[in-house]
C-alpha cells in the first residue's frame, strides 16, 4: 500500500505520461486532474484557498501585509506541532498528550535554569531530554502493553497535567513560573525560538520559517526515505509491516519522540516570547493538533496523508481563527464554525478520494 | 528480536550526548536573574491562637493552574496557621463536582466551609445541609449577589460589577475614547459581569473580544488582529494579569498607540505597572479573601462574630494599583501573595 504512494511523485507530477519506464501498457493512466484529486493534500489546499479568498473578500483588513504574518504565526505555532501529529497518525496512532506536553517543556526549561540560576540553554537541553522521554515513554507502553494509543496518551496527558501543576507548584510556590528574561542565554535563546524579522517592512516570526523548513524535511523523509515508507507501512497494516522487515517498534516509538520533538520547540517559542508559563495552560490543544492533521487528509486509521497537507490543515485554523476577528464577527461562534469546517473537510476528502481513485 | 540491538544502541547515544551536552553546559551559570537574584522576604507571620484546634475547609471553583486562585489559597493557609486551623483545600470548575466537594467536607464533619459561588443554583442544596449539620458557611470571590439568598453568614470579594464600573470611570478620566475588553474564558459569568460594569460608566465605545486563554501565542495574535483592524482603540482592558502582560506584545506588535489596563495582579505585572508598560490594576486582593474567609470562621466559632453583620458583603477590591502606589505592593507581589 505504501509503494504506491511511494511512487507517485512529491507535489508536482509530470504534465505528460512520456516514455517513462511506468508505461508498461498494464495500467491506463488517468487524467492528471483525477490522479492530482487523489492526492491527501489537494482537498485541503484547495479548502484553504478557498477560506484565504473568502476572508481576503469579507475583511479589508486581512489584505495588509502585517495581517498576514499575524495570521501566519498563529498557523506555524499549531502547524508546527501538527507536522509530527500527523506524521504519528500516518502511523497509526494518535497522542493526546501533546497539549500539555508543550507547557511541560516550557515548564522544565523555564524552571531548571531558574530554580539553578543556570545558563537557560541547560534548561532548554534538559526539557529536550525531557520532551522526548515523556514520547519514548509513550511509545513504549504503547508497544509494551499493546494497548491503543487512545489509553495510553490519556493516561498520560492526565500524568503531565497534574505534573505540571503540582511539581511546578512545589518548586516555585506558585503555579506560574518566574521571569527567566533577565538570564544568561536568554537573548541567543529568544532568537533561535522567538525571534522576527523584517521582510519588505512587514514583521515576520520565525516560526514561520521553522515550521516551512520542518514541513519540507517531513516531506522529505516522507516521500524520499526508508523511514518515511515504514510509516505508511506500520500505519497501514503493522503485522504485514512486521513480516515484510519492518522495525515496528522503532518506527512507533520514534514517532512518538518526534512528537516529543515539537512538544519541545514550542514549548520554547512559548516560553523564550511569553518569559514565564501557567501551569494550566495547554489543555485542549491537542484536539487543534489532531484537527489540524485531520483536516490536512490524515486518516484518523492511519496509512494515508502527507506532510503538507497539515500546513494548510493549520494554515485553515489560523486563517479562521484571525479572520472572524479582522471581519470584526462575533467569536462566540468560532468553535461552532471550526466544527462544522473540520466535519467539511473530512467528507470533502473522502467525497474526493472516492471520485477520483474509482475507475 | 535482533533488530532490538541496533535501535536501543541508537537511543542510548541519543541520550548520552544529550547528557553530555547538559553536562558541558552546566558549567556555565547564569550570572544574572534566576533564583540567586531573588530577593528573600519574611512571610506575614502573626503569631499563632491558643485556641482549640479546629478544621476547616474552604472549596472554590478554581480551574488548576491558575496564578489567580494560588493566591487565594496562601490567603487561606496565612490565617489557617494563625488560628491553628487545619485547612483542607479543594477545587473544581464544575459545579456538581464542587457540590460533591462540599458534601465531602459535611461528611467529615468539619468546622466551617468557605465556598465560591461561581454556579449558586448548583450549591443551593450542599450549603442547607451544610446548614441543617450546624456548619457555618461563609462565601467568598464570586456571588456577591446570591450569597444572602443561599443564606451564608458572611461574604468577602468584589461585586464584579463594581469592579468593572470602577475602571470605567479610569478610563473616562484618563480620556479613553474606544476599548477592548478581552475576555480569556468564554461563558465565564465573572469575567462577562467585568466587562459589563466597565460598559456602564465608560462613556467611549467598549468592545469585547474572546480569545482562547489555554493558547497563549493565540491570544497574542487575536489581540494584534484585533488592533490592527482597529487603530481607534486607545485601551486594551485584561481580565488576568497574564493576559494583560501578552496584551503589551499584542499593543507594539500591531504598531498600536493603545494602552494597556487590567484586573488582577501577579509579579510580573507590578513589575509591568513600575515600567510603564501597563497604566494600571484592579486589584480586588484574593489573598485578603482567602484569609478573611478563614479567619472569619475561626473568630464565629470562638466570639459569635460575624463581619458585615450578616446583612452587607465585606468588600476587598476594587484597589487600584499604578505608577503611584506601586512600589509598596511590588515586594508583596514578588512573593506571589498580592
Amino acid at each position: 500500500m505504501s509503494m504506491t504512494r511511494q511512487a507517485e511523485p512529491a507535489v508536482t507530477p509530470p504534465p505528460a505520461p512520456g516514455p517513462g519506464k511506468e508505461t508498461d501498457g498494464r495500467t491506463a493512466r488517468r487524467p492528471l486532474a483525477l490522479r492530482l484529486l487523489a492526492r491527501p493534500e489537494v482537498g485541503v489546499f484547495l479548502g484553504a484557498v478557498a477560506v484565504l479568498v473568502f476572508f481576503l473578500v469579507t475583511a479589508p483588513a486581512v489584505r495588509d501585509g502585517s495581517s498576514m504574518a499575524n495570521i501566519l504565526y498563529q498557523s506555524s505555532t499549531i502547524g508546527i506541532m501538527a507536522l509530527p501529529v500527523a506524521l504519528l497518525m500516518i502511523g497509526g496512532e494518535f497522542d493526546l498528550s501533546a497539549g500539555v506536553a508543550v507547557i511541560t517543556s516550557a515548564l522544565t526549561a523555564s524552571m531548571v535554569s531558574y530554580q539553578l540560576t543556570m545558563n537557560v540553554w541547560v534548561g532548554v537541553i534538559v526539557a529536550l531530554v525531557v520532551s522526548l522521554g515523556v514520547g519514548l515513554f509513550n511509545g513504549w507502553m504503547l508497544v509494551k502493553t499493546g494497548l491503543p494509543s487512545f489509553l495510553v496518551t490519556l493516561g498520560t496527558f492526565l500524568i503531565l497535567q497534574g505534573v505540571n501543576l503540582a511539581v511546578t507548584k512545589l518548586v516555585t510556590g506558585n503555579v506560574a513560573t518566574d521571569d527567566i528574561s533577565d538570564m544568561d542565554g536568554f537573548d541567543q535563546a529568544k532568537a533561535l525560538f522567538a525571534s522576527s524579522f523584517e521582510v519588505g517592512g512587514v514583521n515576520v516570526k520565525i516560526t514561520v520559517v521553522w515550521w516551512l523548513v520542518f514541513a519540507a524535511l517531513a516531506t522529505w523523509v516522507l516521500l524520499r526515505t526508508k523511514y518515511g515508507n515504514w510509516i505508511f507501512a506500520v500505519g497501514g497494516n503493522k503485522d504485514s509491516a512486521r513480516a515484510v522487515g519492518v522495525p515496528v517498534t522503532f518506527t512507533k516509538i520514534s514517532l512518538f519522540m518526534l512528537v516529543g520533538f515539537g512538544a519541545w520547540f514550542v514549548g520554547m517559542h512559548q516560553l523564550f516570547s511569553f518569559n514565564t508559563v501557567q501551569s494550566g495552560e495547554g489543555v485542549g490543544q491537542e484536539l487543534i493538533y489532531i484537527a489540524a492533521a485531520v483536516i490536512g487528509g490524515c486518516l484518523l486509521t492511519g496509512g494515508a496523508g502527507s506532510a503538507i497537507g497539515p500546513v494548510f490543515g493549520a494554515f485553515m485554523f489560523g486563517m479562521v481563527q484571525q479572520g472572524i476577528v479582522y471581519a470584526g464577527w462575533n467569536p462566540d461562534w468560532f468553535k461552532a464554525f471550526l466544527g462544522v469546517m473540520l466535519l467539511g473537510a473530512v467528507l470533502i476528502n473522502q467525497w474526493v478520494q472516492r471520485t477520483a481513485t474509482r475507475r | 528480536m535482533d533488530r532490538s540491538y541496533p535501535r536501543s544502541r541508537k537511543l542510548a547515544s541519543v541520550v548520552a550526548v544529550a547528557a553530555a551536552a547538559a553536562l558541558t553546559l552546566a558549567g556555565c551559570s547564569s550570572s544574572s536573574g534566576g533564583k540567586d537574584a531573588e530577593e528573600g522576604g519574611a512571610n506575614a507571620s502573626a503569631g499563632k491562637a491558643d485556641t482549640p484546634r479546629m478544621t476547616v475547609a474552604l472549596v472554590t471553583h478554581q480551574s488548576p493552574g491558575d496564578t489567580f486562585w494560588d493566591i487565594v489559597r496562601k490567603g487561606a493557609e496565612a490565617a489557617a496557621a494563625k488560628d491553628n486551623i487545619k485547612l483542607i483545600y479543594s477545587a473544581d470548575p464544575n459545579a456538581g463536582s464542587q457540590a460533591n466537594l462540599v458534601q465531602n467536607a459535611i461528611d467529615q464533619k468539619v468546622d466551617g466551609i468557605a465556598i465560591t459561588l461561581a454556579k449558586p443554583d448548583a450549591l443551593k442544596d450542599v450549603v442547607s445541609k451544610a446548614k441543617a449539620q450546624n456548619i457555618p458557611v461563609v462565601g467568598l470571590n464570586s456571588g456577591v449577589s446570591e450569597w444572602q439568598k443561599l443564606g451564608l453568614t458572611e461574604f468577602f470579594g468584589q461585586d464584579e460589577t463594581v469592579a468593572g464600573e470602577a475602571l470605567g470611570k479610569r478610563l473616562n478620566e484618563s480620556g479613553a475614547k474606544k476599548a477592548v475588553c478581552v475576555i480569556q474564558e468564554q461563558g465565564n459569568i465573572g469575567l462577562t459581569q467585568r466587562c459589563d460594569g466597565v460598559k456602564k460608566t465608560f462613556e467611549g465605545d467598549l468592545e469585547t473580544l474572546n480569545v482562547n486563554g489555554t493558547d497563549m501565542p493565540s491570544v497574542k495574535s487575536t489581540i494584534t488582529a484585533k488592533l490592527k483592524t482597529d487603530s481607534d482603540i486607545d485601551y486594551v482592558v485584561a481580565l488576568g494579569a497574564p493576559f494583560a502582560l501578552t496584551s503589551v506584545q499584542s499593543v507594539s506588535e500591531a504598531g498600536s498607540k493603545a494602552k494597556v489596563a487590567t484586573f488582577d495582579l501577579n509579579k510580573d505585572l507590578t513589575k509591568s505597572i513600575s515600567k510603564g508598560d501597563i497604566e494600571f490594576a484592579v486589584d480586588q486582593q484574593p489573598y485578603l479573601q482567602g484569609y478573611l474567609a478563614i479567619d472569619s470562621l475561626w473568630l464565629y466559632k470562638n466570639n459569635g462574630n460575624y463581619m458585615g453583620g450578616g446583612e452587607a458583603p465585606v468588600l476587598t477590591g476594587p484597589a487600584f494599583v499604578d505608577k503611584s502606589n506601586v512600589e509598596t505592593i511590588d515586594k508583596f507581589a514578588a512573593k506571589g501573595t498580592r
